[in-house]
């Protein structure tokens, strides 16, 4: 049983200046799950997503990987560890063809050693991977210059991104939002195949329908507290996170 | 038989920027000309000796190393590190070569050689913990390092204190006009080189978005002090050819100037092609030695060269030949 969690987080605490943004949240995520994180606006969500991906320390509590503690690594480390997260807000590099996007991180270290010491041809690479993603292989889509593609566009290059990593656990900052119902119709099938490859997903995300089809579990944070955690269909049925969230 | 206008740019633009398909000697004309003409141009200056005499000479050469200097910023500017120390880099390689060639009796070549290495290491080494600081806070620090090691020399009188230290001469015309010249083009295209490939586009990434590149894996502070060295050894090896060919060394080398005007040449160019920075280099020190017929008046003129050239074209004179150049059309049978 044990081997199975493949990131525990234990007492997370942390204030920005007296204002508490999470108080001693405890979670585990087990391999080859999708596990949900919701909550209302500033309950906290991206701030735990920041302290597992070494963008912020945490004041209190602690972070472990396999077994392994990574609280406080920076970021980069954890990254090349293959914990793996995308950007609620995407900002792309401008001025250059999207496909290029792709091309950062398959320079990095991590992809090397997967590779065996060898990068491959990263434009051939990168741009497999956006066609994954839905960008139209043979379109001018991938060749276009980042400023010239739409949001739903972007969100999924900076999936794309997050693919090139091959990541072990893949946390998604609110990736659906924004998306047409279109995107978001061919965006979920990516993401469950990604699953069943066995990446372990993070899902932060606000498309509540679409969220509670395919997450295996879910945990609901309120006022950077804990308040419940479950399979989908009991977190529907929960008095208190109606009241929090669903606001009944 | 019908026509129609094309952009010759269009034309041999296979899907994205930097790919082209080429199908005549015209075309190649089309795109190695404005890559090769100046090469040639700045190549050819230094044979001209007769015409244009010896104080244009002078010109030529404090040109080539302003360029170097500027090149040496704008690799500074592309991951997204404002300096206004570019004066530190200069200093640090004039009195380094000062070191080698006066007190340890090393030949020119190998002086200068020296002098690059140590101060681009040197001034990593005082940088690379400001680059954490964002935007104006770096900016501030590297202001002020060059005015320190300025003071410093004053007040403890090291390495000749307010007095300098002498060098020996280069010794030859060719060398002289010729080493800054080829070296700037090797600046040039080498660090446009760089940025084309895979590197040069983690270097913009970091400027764009540090965190999406943490994200991705890579360490950006790795890449941060190996543009800062390369920036530094750049200007360095600026500092100490001038140190050689001036034969002489003061506390002037770390003067705001040498901060000021590559900022004043990157901005008036264009930034991010490099291309803009040596244009803008060509432009302000010829403009600026030229202006001083008319006396006083000078810094007047220069001013609202300066003020004209902004307001009109903000996105820098490189930038504007570019995109005209990329206008020039062609008939084209249908």
């Amino acid at each position: 049983m044990e081997e199975d969690i493949i990131l525990k987080v234990e007492g997370i605490s942390k204030f920005f200046d007296g204002i508490k943004a999470l108080e001693d949240v405890s979670f585990h995520v087990k391999k080859g799950e999708i596990l949900g994180i919701i909550g209302p606006n500033g309950s906290g969500k991206t701030t735990l997503i920041n302290i597992i991906t070494g963008f912020l320390k945490p004041d209190k509590g602690k972070v472990f990987f396999k077994g392994k503690e990574i609280t406080g690594m920076k970021p980069y480390k954890i990254a090349d560890l293959g914990i793996v997260r995308s950007f609620q807000s995407v900002k792309p590099i401008y001025h250059i063809p999207a496909y290029k996007n792709v091309i950062i991180p398959l320079c990095s270290k991590r992809i090397k050693r997967l590779k065996g010491g060898k990068y491959g041809r990263r434009d051939e690479v990168a741009i497999d991977i956006l066609e994954e993603v839905g960008f139209e292989r043979d379109s001018k889509i991938p060749y276009k210059n980042t400023d010239e593609l739409t949001h739903g566009y972007l969100k999924r290059l900076e999936l794309a991104r997050c693919i090139a990593l091959q990541p072990e656990i893949l946390i998604l900052d609110e990736i659906l939002s924004g998306m047409s119902d279109a995107e978001v119709s061919s965006t979920v099938p990516i993401i469950e195949g990604l699953n069943r490859r066995s990446v372990t997903v993070i899902m932060i995300e606000h498309r509540i329908r679409e969220l509670f089809q395919i997450a295996d579990r879910i945990i609901v944070l309120s006022f950077g507290k804990k308040i419940a955690e479950g399979h989908p269909k009991q977190i529907i049925r929960n008095k208190e996170v109606k009241r929090v969230y669903l606001g009944a | 038989m019908e026509y129609r206008i094309e952009r010759i740019d269009r034309g041999i633009k296979a899907r994205c920027e930097d790919i082209y398909a080429l199908l005549s000697l015209k075309e190649i004309a089309y795109l190695v000309f404005p890559r090769f003409f100046p090469v040639f141009a700045i190549l050819i200056i230094p044979l001209l000796r007769s015409v244009i005499g010896e104080y244009w000479e002078k010109v030529f050469f404090l040109t080539c190393n302003l360029a170097i200097l500027s090149i040496s910023l704008e690799l500074l500017l592309s991951i997204g590190l404002i300096s206004l120390g570019q004066a530190l880099f200069f200093g640090a390689g004039a009195y380094f070569s000062a070191i080698f060639n006066n007190y340890m009796h090393l030949p020119v070549a190998l002086s200068i050689i020296a002098a690059s290495v140590c101060g681009g290491i040197f001034c990593s080494i005082l940088i690379f913990p400001a680059s954490r600081l964002r935007g104006i806070y770096f900016t501030i620090i590297t202001l002020c390092l060059p005015l320190f090691l300025f003071r410093i020399i004053e007040v403890t009188k090291i390495l000749g204190g307010t007095q300098g230290i002498s060098l020996s001469p280069i010794g030859n015309y060719y060398l002289e006009m010729y080493i800054p010249s080829v070296f700037m083009l090797t600046f040039l295209f080498g660090i446009r080189r760089l940025m084309g490939t895979d590197c040069g586009i983690i270097i913009r990434a970091i400027k764009d978005n540090e965190f999406s590149v943490m994200a991705s894996g890579i360490n950006v502070y790795a890449y941060k002090f190996a543009v800062i060295l390369i920036s530094a050894t750049i200007g360095s090896f600026s500092g100490a050819y001038t140190a050689h060919f001036y034969q002489f060394v003061g506390m002037s080398v770390f003067s705001l100037d040498y901060s000021i005007i590559p900022l004043t040449c990157v901005l008036l160019g264009g930034s991010s092609t490099f291309g803009g920075s040596v244009l803008g280099a060509f432009l302000i020190v010829p403009v600026s030695e030229a202006l001083r017929i008319f006396g006083t008046l000078r810094i007047v003129i220069y001013s609202a060269f300066l003020i004209l050239v902004l307001l009109l074209l903000p996105e820098g004179i490189f930038h504007y030949i570019q995109r005209k150049y990329h206008k020039i059309e062609r008939w084209k049978r249908i």
